[in-house]
Formats: structure tokens, C-alpha cells, sequence
């Protein structure tokens, strides 16, 4: 298990690394000159004066060559830094601090709901193959699939202001302080996030319980006198996890996506939000801290899933 | 193999005879896939015919009959400037297919090119090419997008080249594997031992053999190009406004009206499920031929 940790993060580091460099190329050198860009207007329109763009390409620090630049911006994240936003000059880091543990929390909490309920699904399906359950069951899944998040979050606000008058609370209350609405905040982002998650979770569940219950092992199991509980849970449920996590990690992206879109409609002030805000602002320094930030919970999450298919299955950590 | 044949004929002839029609015997026998041909045609027809479906003017204002409900005059109701939402809808359709088809068109036609040279090749090209789509995978898609539209601005054109570039190492990656499994047949090493040149043996050997996960692909990726766009859209970073597009009729002043003329909400996401809904079958309906052992996930 110790050199499955070693291997993995071996590989997940150069990863890292090159994800820098992809943010780095889309945020600095696709855009062309952002200082021209922030003077001139998405239009390139206004009239600029060269004095006032020679003077805020030196305060960006664009006016250095590129590779001067990336390296000092990673010096910067080594270092905690994040750089400065270019709309309000202050850290971009202490906002994100401000801003994270709300994006976590629907995170969290979507996750255990989409699993909470997919994997059970999944299960029942499975084993009550073609019966009504079944069939609810995929019907459910499938719609999931394909109704966008924005538009459910919109039809759970649409539902609640017609039927009980309730507008979802503005700005920001922290769990400890007051738990009450904090929980009403994140409630209804985590469920859209967590319905679509559990569609993926209960498809694959079903699909991989439906070839690993016709195994030899759970017919020997069944021989053993196992009661029929034990043997899906501890048999064929262990054994049918490995596809359902590898696709549910492909689908973090999706979630992480979700938890953007869901911020914005729910207008819950976390990172999402801050994102969305910093690209209609042309904060260069935010989204790109942004943007590496979701890459890199993207390549950790991944890394930890790596690390639960060694857990789940001895055989991987072994070879 | 010919058992099973012989009775698929068998049971087509008997079908073939109760229903009489070949469209008949494909509803009967793959449902989802009829409702999957169903929900597609439905749209691109509304799509090529759109001026003729929509009975309005998709930027016609009337104030007289601004909010109004859905009626035998306006199907899907009016929205605050008394424009008709089912105008809007139909002309909609245009929008989230063009975006689909061409950024799947281009970028998964790139990433099956690129997957199918890299894995027949190998070596040193392909550990190159794999290690740089190891990096564009390290960015969820939406972010990719998020962080190009922030770049490049907003725009279909902008919109549509950020979807080929998150496209292309998906497609590229998915196919290299299934490349990886086919060239291991011994037909391909009966090829080469015949002096088949590499370019016939990846255009008339891997290539027929990659088609069906690439099919399966593109349909999926199909749905997840009309939801970015929607999504990008709603949050006013896709499509900009003189086309009426779903994401965007969802988008800022909706809420605001949403208490009130409950259409405006439910009409433009019912269009944008249908469609990814239709895709998604799709994909499954390929898959399930494909692939047997699947059925009916």
C-alpha cells in the first residue's frame, strides 16, 4: 500500500505540474495582451493612451517575457501566494479562504447524497432486475442524466417562492454561527448536485451488480450458507465498487462544474460564484488561481480514488 | 453463431409478418431507440423548418400581451417584452444543434484521427501525445471552457472552438484504448504480413473496428455540448444576445419573473432535456447493439 501512495503521487505530481502550465497558456498567452485587453473593453473599442498602457503592464508585471512570468507565479503558489486581484488589488488567496468552506460543504454533502442514494438504487435494481423498482429506478436515472442542474435548481426556486414565499438567504452564515441557515443554504445545491451524481452512481452500480452476482464466488458464497445480506454486501457490493468509483471520479469534473452553476443560482457566496464574478470582471489573477484550483482538487481526487481502488482491491497494490 | 442466425431470421420473418413494416419490427424491438430517433428528428426537423414551425418572429415585441400563459395563440406563452416563447424555442433548437454537431463533428473526428494514429504507431509519438492529453484531462471540461470564454471573450465561435479542445483528448483517449485492443488481432498482423501499407491497415482494418465506441462517444458527447451551452449561456458566457438561446432564456430577468409566468422557466429546460435526453438514448441504444452484455443498463 505504502509504495501504491509513492507510485501514485509520483504520478500525480508531473500532472499537477503540467496543469499549471495548461492554466498558465490559457490564461496568460491565449488572451494576448490582458493589459490592452482591460484598457481597450471586450470590444477593443475605447481609445488607449500608450503611457497608461505601458504603466499598468509594469504594475500586471506582463511586460516581462512568459517564462519569467509562470515561474514567478509559481514561486508564488510554493510560497501560499495566489496573487493579487486585478479588479480590488487585494490577495486573491484571503477571498478564496472566505469562500471555500461553504463550496466544501455542498461538495460534501452532494457526494454523500449522491452515493447515500445511488448505490442503493443501484443495488435494488440489480437484484430486483425488471420489476417495478427496476424500472422507476432507470427511469429515474436517466431523466437525471439529462435535465440540467441550472434548470432544477431554478424549478426548486420557482417551487419554493410559488408555494412557501422563501427566497434563498443572501451572503454568508457560517455553519457554527448559525447552523440553521447555513444548512437551508447549501440544502438545495448539494440535492441538484447530489440527483445528478446519483443517477451516474445507480447506473453503474446496476450495471457491474448485474455481471458480478452471476460470478463463481457468490455461488460458492451462496453454497456457504451466507444469508443473502452478507453476500451482497460483503461479496458482490465490494467487488462491483471498482467501475462505480473510477466513473464517479471521471464525474467530480461534472460535480465540480455543478457546484459553479448551483453557487450562482442559489447565489451562495463560495468559490463558484467567486469565479463566475471574476470572469464577468476580467480578473485575470482570480480566475486563473480559480481555474488551477479546481484542477488541482480535480488531479487530488483522482489520487484519492487511485488510492481506494488499492484499498478495494489488494491485487493493485500489490503488483 | 449460425443457430443464432437462423433464429434471429426466424423471428424477424414472424414479426415482419404480424407488423408488416420495417419501422414497425425497430419500435418493437429497441423501444428506447425509436423514442431516441423520435426525439431527435423532432428537434432537427423544428430546426430546418424553423421559420415555418414558429409562427412568430423570434424578436417580435407585443406589449399588449407581455407574460402572457400558454394559449391556442402563443403554445408556450409570452415572455416580459410579449415575445413568443415557442418562437423563441423552436428558433432555440438552431442554436444548441449547431453548437453540438460542429464542435462534436471537429473535435471528436480530430480525437479519433489522433487516437487511431497514436495507438497503431506507438512508441515515442504516442508517449508524447499521451502525456499532453493527460494534462488537457486534468481540467474538468467546464473549466477548460469557463477559463477560454474568459480569455476569448463570449461568442458561438469562441464557444464551439473551447468545446473541440476539451473534445479532442476525450475522444483521442477512448479510442487509442479501443486501437490498443483491436491491433492485437491477428488480421491486422495478416495485413502487414501481406505488405499492406500502415495507412491502408488504420483506414480499412482499425478504423471499422473503432467505430462503435466512437459512435457511442460522440452521442454522449453530443448531450454534454448542449449542456455546457446552456450552462455557459445561463450564466451570460455563451451564446450573446440577439440569438435566442435555452441557456440564455433561463438566464438573469427570469427569476424575476419566474413567480409569475412559471412558462418562462419550464418550457426552454423541458427543450434543452428532451434533446439531451433524446442523445443519451442514443448512446445507449449503439452501446446496447454493440455490446450484449450491457443491455439494458
Amino acid at each position: 500500500m505504502q509504495r501504491l501512495i509513492v507510485r501514485r503521487l509520483l504520478i500525480a505530481i508531473p500532472t499537477l505540474v503540467g496543469a499549471t502550465i495548461l492554466v498558465f497558456v490559457v490564461m496568460r498567452v491565449i488572451p494576448g495582451d490582458i493589459a490592452y485587453a482591460l484598457l481597450a473593453g471586450e470590444e477593443g473599442a475605447a481609445q488607449v493612451d500608450t503611457d497608461t498602457l505601458a504603466e499598468l503592464r509594469r504594475q500586471l508585471g506582463t511586460d516581462r517575457p512568459l517564462h519569467v512570468q509562470y515561474i514567478d507565479w509559481i514561486a508564488g503558489l510554493l510560497q501560499g501566494s495566489l496573487g493579487d486581484s486585478m479588479w480590488n488589488r487585494l490577495p486573491v488567496g484571503g477571498e478564496i479562504a472566505r469562500r471555500l468552506p461553504i463550496t466544501l460543504e455542498i461538495a460534501l454533502l452532494s457526494v454523500a447524497m449522491g452515493f447515500g442514494a445511488g448505490l442503493p438504487l443501484g443495488i435494488v435494481s440489480a437484484l430486483r432486475r425488471d420489476t417495478w423498482a427496476d424500472l422507476i429506478s432507470r427511469i429515474a436515472s436517466i431523466l437525471f442524466l439529462a435535465i440540467p442542474s441550472f434548470w432544477l435548481g431554478l424549478l426548486i426556486l420557482l417551487l419554493t417562492t410559488r408555494l412557501f414565499t422563501w427566497i434563498p438567504p443572501l451572503g454568508y452564515h457560517p455553519l457554527w454561527s448559525s447552523p440553521g441557515t447555513n444548512l437551508v443554504q447549501v440544502l438545495f445545491p448539494s440535492l441538484v448536485i447530489g440527483s445528478h451524481l446519483m443517477a451516474i452512481v445507480a447506473r453503474m452500480t446496476r450495471s457491474t451488480m448485474l455481471e458480478v452476482i452471476n460470478e463463481d464466488y457468490i455461488r460458492v458464497a451462496r453454497a456457504k450458507g451466507f444469508s443473502e445480506r452478507q453476500i451482497v454486501l460483503r461479496h458482490a457490493l465490494k467487488n462491483s465498487l471498482l467501475p462505480v468509483l473510477t466513473i464517479a471520479s471521471l464525474s467530480f469534473g461534472t460535480l465540480l462544474g455543478g457546484a459553479v452553476v448551483m453557487e450562482r443560482v442559489f447565489s451562495v457566496p463560495g468559490i463558484g460564484s467567486y469565479l463566475i464574478e471574476s470572469i464577468t470582471v476580467r480578473d485575470y489573477t482570480a480566475v486563473q488561481a480559480l481555474v488551477f484550483i479546481f484542477a488541482a482538487a480535480f488531479i487530488l481526487i483522482n489520487l484519492i480514488v487511485d488510492l481506494a481502488h488499492g484499498w478495494l482491491d489488494p491485487r493493485i497494490s500489490s503488483s | 453463431m449460425e443457430a443464432a442466425r437462423t433464429d434471429g431470421r426466424l423471428v424477424d420473418s414472424f414479426q415482419r409478418r404480424i407488423a408488416g413494416s420495417g419501422v414497425y419490427r425497430f419500435v418493437l424491438r429497441k423501444p428506447l431507440g425509436a423514442l431516441s430517433v423520435f426525439m431527435l428528428s423532432a428537434v432537427i426537423l423544428a430546426a430546418l423548418f424553423a421559420p415555418l414551425v414558429a409562427r412568430y418572429d423570434t424578436n417580435a415585441q407585443d406589449y399588449q400581451r407581455r407574460l402572457e400563459g400558454p394559449s391556442p395563440s402563443h403554445f408556450m406563452g409570452t415572455d416580459e417584452f410579449g415575445r413568443d416563447l415557442w418562437a423563441r424555442v423552436v428558433h432555440g433548437s438552431r442554436i444548441s444543434l449547431l453548437v453540438g454537431f460542429a464542435s462534436v463533428l471537429i473535435g471528436a473526428t480530430i480525437g479519433l484521427a489522433l487516437g487511431v494514429f497514436s495507438g497503431y504507431t506507438g512508441g515515442i509519438v504516442d508517449d508524447v501525445i499521451q502525456r499532453v492529453i493527460e494534462v488537457m484531462l486534468s481540467l474538468p471540461g467546464i473549466f477548460l471552457a469557463l477559463a477560454l470564454v474568459a480569455t476569448l471573450g463570449s461568442g458561438l465561435d469562441k464557444l464551439i472552438i473551447a468545446l473541440i479542445l476539451i473534445y479532442v483528448p476525450r475522444t483521442l483517449r477512448v479510442i487509442r484504448g479501443a486501437v490498443l485492443s483491436t491491433k492485437q488481432n491477428s488480421y491486422i498482423d495478416a495485413a502487414k504480413a501481406v505488405g499492406a501499407r500502415p495507412m491502408r491497415i488504420m483506414s480499412r482494418h482499425i478504423l471499422p473496428n473503432v467505430m462503435a465506441p466512437y459512435l457511442i462517444l460522440a452521442s454522449g458527447l453530443l448531450a454534454n455540448a448542449i449542456l455546457i451551452e446552456a450552462t455557459l449561456s445561463y450564466l451570460g458566457l455563451g451564446v450573446p444576445p440577439p440569438h435566442p438561446s435555452w441557456g440564455r432564456m433561463l438566464a438573469n430577468s427570469v427569476a424575476q419573473y419566474a413567480a409569475a409566468a412559471p412558462w418562462m422557466v419550464i418550457f426552454p429546460g423541458l427543450a434543452i432535456t428532451w434533446l439531451v435526453l433524446g442523445f443519451n438514448l442514443l448512446g445507449d441504444t449503439i452501446r446496447d447493439a454493440w455490446d450484449p452484455r450491457l443491455r439494458g443498463l
